[in-house]
């Protein structure tokens, strides 16, 4: 039988890697919060023509003069643009189309979104809200499943590391390349965290069994076994569930596919973590409990 | 689940029902396979059959778009209650609900979606319009205070009877207005218990309703909200204490709706626009096409995968999965469930679940045959025992979806609808994907699978 086990320090070291640039990334820069967080306006043009000016926001700024001033300009097409600022009217709004269509060209409005601000907090609460009552019911279930603390704490554990990797992951999406964090995002979360805790249930249901099976055994014998029992169900589900959100990522719609990239991270670090860091952990725990017994019977 | 091949005929007739539903409206389908052009129409049946010499036709099921596919504006609407009464404020909310839904009716906007939302001292309005694009439009067809006013009809010309613009002109407004109206109310009648409606006006209001009465008695006096009029009483007597009762043989659900309709004139609540966004028709259309391709290849590979890796057993549960897709779109259709661009990869990730339960119970399969027990044997553990895991690992899945989709509208929760539509999918998904991994795939598998193919 292989030993799986035996190389548990290099699992951790491996989630490492990933885990402690993401938290720098976080700490130093934390995530773009998108229009939804922040309040503000957005709005996307798709012009007929490439634009007569070279299009960024010095130019877009000077064409709209006093009127309104622009945060950013991204292209997010061809010949596409999306443009940021401030909360807008909608007479400004079109006075400000009138404007560029002056200066750059032909456009057709694809998208016009404006969020006050009192919204974009008021969102923030709400999704703190959503992922804490999340994280707590999960915990719960876990733990009632479970019936044992070293169960729960090792499947939340695991939890936490791939909501970690998730978000570690686009804050520096972020910084690099100026990906937001919005609604969706906040919705790959959650789902992040159930995956997490779906494929961990699997393989400490197994753990178990195989405890009850081969009362003899070692800890370490009876996870490495439980785990080689579950490893290729592991593998060919997340595979599946990979398959079709990377198709989704690769083939489908722009304004999902940053959605599609969430949820594609949580799918793999969710897989990983239940065999690669929630079992590790639950055998090291079991490892220094069984220590610590035997300290104390020594004295 | 003692008879397979009865399970196998009531999954098979489910099948066909789910198929008629979940099809699309025939269109051609125009493609290019290995450099041949191929031209076919892929859809529903159309049309009616005769059975039993009766005329029957197929229903249609249309999917319900989000306002993120099919284009169109969402307004959240912040309603400004400082200046009303604690105990009125939900009364002007709803009241400011039903005149903007008639706006909207009257507009011709299809399937406009209008919620209130009211939490601590926030009240809020919810607006979805599909289809519409021009958002100024959208905003004054929301956005302003509802006008309330009296008009009296002059004698009717032969046009007004048949012409609805000669109609209205027959009525000439009056300096009575909605300011002027205190509040109105439903009560019954003593004599008759018919239900009732009271106004009460202020005392500018009182005179110029006094003076109205007595100088036009036995005419029309029409209540108009918006250039619309919603009530024709006729003036029976003289009114001097200004407070007047509407009679008419109203339903007690009318009376109701008429005196909401009156207070939100008379209680104007001034109203702030929070967010907006206006959505594109041409942006959500590609990328519902993208994303349908993407699922299409996702679907065919996941296929794949299982053929490829188990065999026999995986071309069941490729069966499985397309009973699965059929049956989640057909459920879609008759719940009526809002497809938004979130829900399409919702649908996705189920799909990519669904097969879960497959696996799981295809590798519990494979170690009891390891062990060496009879196949029969171990395909019937097979299951049982994956159940026990299926179970748990769905539930984590279920509550997840339950706090997006936020069911009992708490108000501390996300009521987005992109949000919730993702929620929703992904609920549906599981509950189907139980149905179909663990009945369909074990139909099948005892009905074709024999010792013989084993992997």
């Amino acid at each position: 039988m292989f030993n799986f086990m035996k190389y548990r320090l290099a699992y951790l070291l491996f989630s490492l890697l990933f885990l402690v640039p993401g938290i720098i990334s976080l700490v130093l820069f934390g995530v773009r919060p998108g229009l939804d967080f922040t309040g503000g306006a957005l709005l996307e043009l798709r012009f007929t023509q490439p634009p007569r000016v070279a299009l960024n926001t010095g130019t877009v700024n000077d064409s709209l003069k006093e009127l309104y001033t622009v945060d950013s300009v991204q292209t997010s097409g061809q010949k596409q643009y999306i443009f940021r600022g401030q909360t807008l009217e909608v007479d400004q709004k079109n006075q400000v189309v009138t404007n560029l269509i002056a200066t750059f060209g032909e456009t057709s409005e694809l998208r016009f979104e404006t969020v006050g601000p009192i919204l974009g907090q008021e969102l923030i609460r709400k999704t703190l809200v959503a992922v804490m009552l999340a994280a707590v019911l999960i915990t719960l279930y876990v733990a009632r499943q479970f019936n044992e603390l070293k169960y729960g704490v090792s499947a939340v554990l695991a939890m936490l590391h791939d909501s970690l990797i998730l978000l570690g992951a686009f804050s520096l999406l972020g910084r690099f390349f100026h990906v937001e964090v919005d609604v969706l995002f906040v919705t790959a979360l959650l789902t992040t965290l159930s995956f997490s805790v779906h494929d961990t249930v699997v393989v400490f249901d197994r753990v178990r069994e195989f405890k009850r099976q081969h009362a003899k055994l070692s800890s370490t014998e009876v996870i490495n076994g439980a785990i080689l029992q579950t490893l290729g169900r592991s593998l060919n589900n997340s595979l599946t569930i990979i398959i079709t959100l990377l198709t989704l990522v690769l083939l489908g719609g722009e304004s999902i596919r940053w959605f599609a990239v969430a949820l594609l991270i949580g799918a793999i670090t969710g897989t990983y973590s239940s065999t690669f860091t929630a079992a590790p952990l639950l055998l090291i725990w079991e490892q220094l409990s069984a220590r610590a017994k035997l300290l104390r019977a020594r004295r | 689940m003692s008879h397979p091949l009865r399970s196998f005929i009531l999954i098979l007739v489910l099948t066909v029902i789910a198929g008629l539903i979940a099809l699309p409206q025939p269109r051609p389908l125009a493609f290019t396979l290995f450099g041949r052009q191929i031209d076919a129409t892929f859809g529903r049946p159309q049309g009616t059959v005769t059975i039993l010499n009766r005329q029957l036709s197929w229903p249609q099921f249309e999917l319900k778009q989000g306002l993120d596919i099919q284009g169109g504006v969402q307004v959240v609407l912040r309603a400004d209650m400082s200046q009303i009464p604690d105990k009125e404020r939900t009364i002007a909310l709803d009241a400011a609900k039903e005149v903007i839904a008639r706006r909207v009716n009257l507009y011709g906007v299809s399937e406009p979606v209008i919620q209130t939302s009211q939490f601590g001292q926030e009240y809020r309005l919810l607006v979805e319009l599909p289809g519409l694009q021009d958002t100024a439009q959208a905003l004054q067809l929301v956005g302003t205070t509802a006008q309330l006013d009296f008009r009296l009809q002059s004698a009717l010309t032969p046009e007004a009877t048949v012409s609805a613009v000669a109609f209205l002109e027959s009525f000439i407004p009056t300096e009575l207005t909605g300011q002027q109206l205190k509040r109105a109310a439903v009560q019954f009648d003593p004599q008759t218990q018919e239900p009732v409606i009271s106004m009460e006006f202020d005392s500018d209001g009182t005179k110029l309703f006094a003076q109205l009465t007595t100088n036009y008695v036995g005419q029309v006096l029409a209540i108009f909200i918006d250039g619309y009029p919603v009530a024709l009483p006729r003036i029976n007597t003289p009114i001097l204490t200004g407070q007047a009762v509407m009679s008419g043989g109203f339903t007690l659900d009318q009376a109701k709706q008429l005196a909401i309709q009156l207070n939100a004139g008379a209680l104007p609540v001034p109203i702030t626009v929070l967010e907006q966004r206006t959505i594109g028709a041409s942006l959500g259309q590609e990328s519902v096409m993208k994303s349908i391709r993407a699922g299409a290849v996702g679907i065919g590979l996941v296929i794949l995968f299982m053929i490829l890796y188990y065999g026999t057993k995986g071309v069941l549960s490729g069966i499985a999965l397309l009973i699965y897709a059929l049956l989640t779109i057909a459920v879609y259709k008759l719940l009526g469930v809002t497809l938004t661009l979130p829900g399409i990869a919702g649908l996705l990730l189920s799909i990519g679940m669904a097969v879960d339960s497959n696996i799981l119970i295809f590798e519990r399969m494979k170690e009891e045959l390891r062990v060496g027990r009879p196949f029969n044997q171990a395909m019937e553990l097979g299951f049982g025992r994956a159940w026990n895991s299926i179970k748990d690992a769905n539930i984590a899945t279920i509550t997840i979806a339950l706090i997006l989709i936020n069911p009992l509208d708490l108000s501390f929760l996300n009521t987005s609808g992109l949000v919730r539509g993702f929620g929703i999918t992904l609920l549906i998904g599981i509950v189907i994907s139980l149905f179909t991994g663990l009945v369909v795939a074990r139909t099948l598998m005892r009905l074709f699978l024999k010792e013989s193919n084993r992997v």
